[in-house]
């Protein structure tokens, strides 16, 4: 276990949720698809990417939790904090709205956590580049199934190219909060413990812009307006009633086990 | 008097106790009666996702949300290995889906009853995927090679959501006086719609005897049955859980447990349909068939686009 200082573990702390919860806010809109697919095969796929996904999350919740000043376990730190306390990218907790929605989430989270966690895997921190080792497996898989339905929604039928557009167009204002490169991520950069994330912007095109050229699909313009605050706990409307849902046991009965 | 000869000798080979595999001879009632079984058995995984789906969301730690959402794909997995065993005897896919959703095929009845708790995930694991199993046990040994290969794999996965259910059920039975509440009221439920899932008493069971001449049963329903309580009762005990029949007690010159009546009224009404759920069950199926029909268009479409290009 290496030494860090506490401004480092808080640092780390809130770094490390930010990546559990993206995981886990994505496998459960993901997993809310489950029998509502439109092809058996699908519910398998999302079913699939989503339990990938909150594997994920439970590792890194279970390393944050090592940071954790208040002792908290990696169920407390996903059940028991209201929304201003979670961190990930508001992209995450974006509705489903149709299959295209989903797809084009997918694809814009993939597209980059690929080379993130290729990144992350190279932390001089082995606790943090195991867990981003084996997750940069899963989230390899998960590009190619989102690339594959980009280009057969975008290229495929009048109706599916517009539904697709619509996505992409909706969510476009979501894809930046990846990139941030806050003050607390460059301490942490410095110490060579995680990778300078907004250098990751251009790779993240190279893969997301000629796949919707090939979909048919055009690329919205950058809006006057780009989201952010997720990693500061600022999110959507839709997050709290994603965790009103998702915490509504843990948080009736708080003295139960389950 | 071909088929009469071919008759013969495939009821020789089902008393030598061969497998029936797609390419051999089969008598079109067997073909028939297996196509309406399996495809009976595939929609009822399908159909069957609803219910527990209605907690993934709201599971209530990650373990147990991993473990559900594991559970249910099982079973989307089960449904599409069934549909592919049917189709080795000349249905398609799209043919079964559309009788279902029209209401000409039938899934297990035990899914038209709601999930109101988390106790019921528990419960469905136990009891449903316990009756289940004793069910498919037995078609594992069925006649029809694809139908028994299907059934021995979906007991593998079935036995371990028994057990992960049973350890739900009894973790609530040793919690707190709301969670103890919580497994029996669940249990209440749950038990009589279990002990139908084995289908009518054998005088009343109108494919019984034709399933069991070709060998796609082995054992009757009551038995089946009988076999289910057996099995089920001291796991019941082991966790002060109780079953809301009177009658239950154990005769010990038979060595089971007798159980009272079960009202065949409601059995038969929920079969026609009359249920807590079908008709929600039906308008989510439904739904999900008609939101994802753009997208089964589109990837058609683009497979097309590609085959072209690929041959030009």
């Amino acid at each position: 276990m290496a030494e860090f200082d506490v401004k480092t573990r808080e640092l780390l702390f809130n770094y490390i949720l930010g990546i559990a919860d993206d995981r886990l806010i994505l496998g459960h809109r993901l997993s809310e698809w489950c029998g509502h697919a439109p092809i058996i095969e699908e519910d398998i796929a999302m079913a699939n990417i989503a339990l990938d996904c909150i594997g994920e999350a439970d590792a890194f919740y279970k390393l944050a939790a090592t940071f954790d000043t208040e002792g908290r376990s990696a169920d407390d730190l996903a059940f028991l904090r209201d929304s201003t306390e979670f961190r990930n990218v508001q992209l995450s907790e974006q509705p489903n709205t149709d299959f295209a929605w989903t797809i084009a989430r997918q694809f814009f989270t993939d597209a980059f956590y690929v080379p993130f966690f290729e990144e992350l895997a190279k932390s001089s921190y082995e606790e943090l580049a195991a867990p981003g080792a084996k997750a940069l497996k899963e989230v390899k898989y998960h590009l190619r199934h989102s690339r594959e339905w980009i280009l057969r929604l975008g290229d495929g039928t009048e109706e599916s190219n517009s539904r697709l557009q619509d996505a992409v167009d909706n969510l476009w204002m979501y894809t930046r909060e990846f990139f941030e490169f806050s003050d607390s991520v460059k301490l942490l950069y410095e110490l060579d413990i995680v990778p300078d994330n907004s250098a990751l912007l251009e790779k993240w095109k190279e893969t997301v812009l000629p796949v919707l050229k090939d979909a048919l699909i055009t690329i919205p313009e950058d809006p006057p307006y780009f989201a952010t605050g997720g990693r500061n706990g600022l999110h959507t409307e839709h997050l709290g009633h994603l965790l009103a849902e998702m915490q509504v046991l843990p948080r009736t009965y708080p003295d139960a086990k389950w | 008097m071909e088929d009469e000869k071919k008759l013969a000798e495939f009821q020789t080979r089902l008393k030598n106790g061969e497998s029936i595999e797609p390419k051999d001879w089969m008598p079109e009632r067997y073909r028939k009666q297996l196509v309406r079984m399996i495809s009976q058995h595939a929609h009822s995984e399908i159909v069957g996702m609803l219910p527990e789906g209605n907690w993934i969301t709201r599971a209530p730690n990650l373990r147990r949300k991993m473990a559900l959402l594991a559970k249910v794909q099982d079973e989307a997995g089960h449904g599409l290995y069934l549909y592919s065993a049917a189709e080795t005897l000349g249905v398609d896919r799209e043919s079964m889906i559309n009788d279902l959703l029209s209401g000409k095929a039938k899934y297990s009845s035990i899914f038209n009853y709601p999930t109101l708790t988390w106790a019921d995930i528990g419960v469905i694991g136990w009891l449903v995927d316990g009756a289940a199993i004793v069910n498919q046990t037995m078609l594992a040994k069925s006649s029809y090679g694809p139908y028994s290969r299907a059934n021995l794999r979906i007991c593998r996965e079935e036995n371990f959501h028994k057990k992960q259910g049973y350890e739900i059920v009894a973790t609530l039975a040793n919690g707190t006086d709301a969670q103890r509440k919580m497994i029996q009221e669940s249990v209440n439920r749950w038990w009589w719609p279990s002990l139908m899932m084995f289908g009518p008493t054998d005088k009343d069971s109108p494919n019984s005897a034709e399933l069991t001449k070709w060998k796609v049963k082995i054992h009757s329903n009551d038995d089946l049955r009988q076999r289910f309580v057996d099995l089920t009762v001291p796991q019941a005990k082991a966790v002060n859980i109780t079953f809301p029949d009177p009658d239950l007690k154990f005769n010990e010159e038979t060595g089971h447990w007798e159980f009272g009546e079960i009202d065949w009224n409601e059995f038969y009404r929920v079969i026609k349909g009359y249920g807590p759920m079908n008709r929600e069950r039906m308008n989510a199926r439904k739904k999900a068939h008609e939101d994802g029909r753009w997208v089964r268009e589109a990837a058609e479409a683009y497979a097309k686009k590609k085959k072209v290009l690929h041959e030009n």
